[in-house]
């Protein structure tokens, strides 16, 4: 009889190409993702070294992290354009496929592979972006790496690694109304903490994960790595397979369902076991805001801003005063009386589709509070056009948003979409850490219908009151 | 990529948890194309003020760590964005050594990619040499071969490290050239699949 194992160890042991004493597996990778930002001296290493890009037909690149949003073409940074030119001359010189700025597949990384089916339940998938966990929502193995990695998976198709410790995350029972899956991930880190993930591949199991659609899943397990996990994933079920049907890069027809059959094997077996099982109440979780400068510094919106003489840890106490002070809020303030000047709708956690029509409902007929900026950035080119069919580029631009280009924009302002310093942003986005969206900048990671609900107020509110209002009339 | 055998240099304490790779280097340095040049731009906005001015109450800037190549930091060094530009950068500023209890991931790859030791200790441990460095000029002694740390006080740490990065790092292997080598499995694996 076979060991029972779980999803995890079952895609790992897929891929092992060669095993020996003392070292690492050497894992086969499936799909490679690319971007401008981690492979301009990757490239450079193999041409120094005249490699080949091993397998160019796995091999897929985008522009995102400097694309501008406002008039994508125009790119003032001289540097930027630099290294948008070097993916393209890269691309070309080495025979991989780019979906360059004019390109209709453009968008950001995360957003485009399951877009295009590229992404697919038991592959393995790398890409220089600690974000690729995002692909996980399909349940592909799927982790960010460096550089130099980026130049050893183009040059052999594969990478050293040690088989992960296996972590389980289960959550029970239903989210409440009012609650998406920003704020559960939100509420899953600020309970168990910025780094109880390292070191182990994330499954997310559980009642409240089986009802999530694709792009929750894909909000869920893109912030894997905020936990400190290089990797979270869900099992595939019906939910993946018609997300995936017809999609560009998936197989057509009969070849699908037989697909399907294979990826359904991939389900963690009856018995199998986790070195570690962490669980959490869906029922107990509420709309989550961040105070701090790391994603686990979040409470609920009912709750106030942590005080640093009531912890216990002296090193914990450092550290919430040093971010208070960053962020320049009062200890023991309500979270709700916090007032921003910004609002980002948009990155790879929080900018598809059903992330903006959300966002839509919550500001539809309302209008922005005349002291707040707030810009919606589509994750594609693809979600951009979907969006303006049905007339959400409207709803936004009529309540006072600016509708913007696709693009990884003001989620780490490498474009021009900057938050000034000391100015206070509610973004959908991952990071709230020191400077992230602009140097001082404050970012609060919240929902796409908190930070809706927040630019209309001016301040955070709970948009669980929002909504109940709207029913009423 | 040098070989790391034994390492001697100044101690640099940072007493900060969860020091994320945006504070490292921050995205605007992450536009060049090249892998050199990034020490100037670490801990940025930690080290300069919106002038481009130093800022004197920023430890690093204090001129007792001049030259210190061994960096010690708290838990979960290197959290955040996967930016190897962050290994790059405090390479290029001079360490050759990270100490820290626990540490990102990815970052911690990335430091082994490029010859740099990420040495894990105990918390105390870690504090018992941030005090140190912070009251006067400490120097430390890495000896990677038999996994120690030490002072010339009797202070003696060992540290764990598998096997695979101690090798590269001993030898200072350019991995991918290792990985070629493996050329006929990989071809065997993509036939089977």
């Amino acid at each position: 009889m076979h060991t029972p194992k779980n999803i995890i160890q079952k895609i790992w042991e897929k891929h092992v190409v060669h095993q020996e004493e003392g070292k690492p597996d050497l894992l086969y990778i499936d799909l490679h993702l690319v971007h401008e930002v981690t492979s301009p001296q990757a490239f450079e290493g193999l041409r120094m070294n005249g490699r080949k890009v091993r397998r160019p037909d796995l091999t897929y690149a985008t522009m995102d992290h400097n694309v501008p949003t406002r008039q994508r073409l125009v790119i003032n940074d001289p540097i930027s354009k630099k290294q948008i030119d070097t993916l393209q001359e890269n691309c070309q010189e080495f025979g991989v496929t780019l979906a360059d700025i004019h390109h209709p597949d453009n968008g950001i990384v995360h957003v485009i592979g399951p877009e295009l089916g590229l992404t697919q339940p038991g592959k393995t998938i790398v890409c220089g972006d600690s974000h690729t966990s995002t692909h996980g929502a399909f349940g592909s193995l799927a982790f960010g790496i460096g550089t130099s990695e980026v130049e050893h998976v183009l040059a052999t198709q594969t990478l050293w690694q040690a088989p992960p410790k296996t972590l389980n995350v289960k959550v029970n029972g239903k989210l409440g109304t009012g609650v998406t899956a920003k704020d559960l991930i939100l509420a899953i880190i600020g309970k168990f903490g910025v780094q109880f993930g390292t070191g182990y591949v994330m499954e997310y199991t559980g009642e409240a994960i089986r009802s999530l659609s694709m792009e929750e899943r894909m909000t869920v397990c893109n912030m894997s790595i905020e936990a400190g996990a290089r990797a979270g994933l869900i099992t595939p079920d019906e939910t993946t397979f018609e997300y995936l049907r017809g999609r560009r890069h998936v197989p057509q027809g009969e070849a699908f369902e037989e697909a399907v059959a294979e990826w359904k094997a991939l389900a963690t077996d009856e018995g199998a076991s986790y070195d570690r099982v962490v669980e959490i109440e869906a029922a107990e979780v509420e709309p989550q805001v961040t105070w701090g400068t790391n994603p686990g510094m979040c409470i609920p919106i009912t709750a106030n801003v942590p005080n640093p003489d009531e912890t216990e840890k002296p090193s914990e106490k450092d550290e919430i005063k040093r971010a208070l002070e960053y962020m320049g809020l009062e200890a023991g303030q309500p979270i709700s009386s916090v007032k921003i000047d910004h609002v980002f709708i948009g990155s790879c956690t929080n900018s598809r589709l059903s992330d903006l029509r959300s966002a839509a409902e919550v500001v539809r007929g309302k209008k922005v509070s005349p002291t707040v900026t707030a810009i919606v950035v589509p994750g594609s080119f693809s979600v951009k056009l979907a969006a303006e069919k049905e007339g959400l580029d409207k709803v936004f631009t009529d309540a006072g948003f600016e509708w913007r280009e696709a693009g990884c924009s003001m989620c780490l302002a490498m474009n021009d979409d900057i938050v000034p310093p000391g100015e206070r942003c509610a973004s959908t986005s991952n990071r709230n850490f020191e400077g992230r969206q602009g140097n001082g900048a404050r970012t609060h990671l919240v929902s796409p219908e908190m930070a809706a609900a927040a630019a209309v107020a001016g301040h955070f509110v709970d948009v669980r009151q929002v909504s109940a209002a709207q029913e009423v009339r | 990529m040098e070989p790391l055998k034994t390492h001697q240099g100044l101690v640099y304490p940072l007493n900060r948890s969860n020091i994320d790779t945006d504070q490292i280097i921050p995205k605007q340095f992450l536009k060049r194309i090249e892998r050199s040049g990034f020490g100037q731009f670490l801990f940025y906005h930690w080290r300069f003020d919106d002038e481009g001015n130093l800022r004197p109450d920023f430890s690093l800037n204090n001129p007792k760590y001049q030259g210190a190549s061994i960096l010690v930091a708290g838990e979960n060094f290197g959290c955040g964005s996967s930016r190897e530009h962050a290994p790059w950068a405090v390479q290029d500023f001079g360490f050759k050594i990270v100490i820290a209890p626990s540490y990102a991931d990815i970052f911690k790859n990335n430091c082994v990619k490029n010859g740099i030791l990420p040495i894990q200790v105990s918390d105390e441990q870690v504090q018992y040499i941030i005090r140190k460095a912070e009251s006067e000029e400490y120097q430390l002694t890495v000896d990677l071969e038999n996994q120690v740390v030490y002072d010339n006080e009797g202070f003696k740490v060992s540290f764990d490290i598998v096997p695979y990065p101690k090798v590269m790092l001993l030898n200072g292997w350019d991995e991918i050239g290792v990985t070629l080598t493996y050329e006929d499995k990989i071809a065997e694996y993509e036939l089977s699949k």
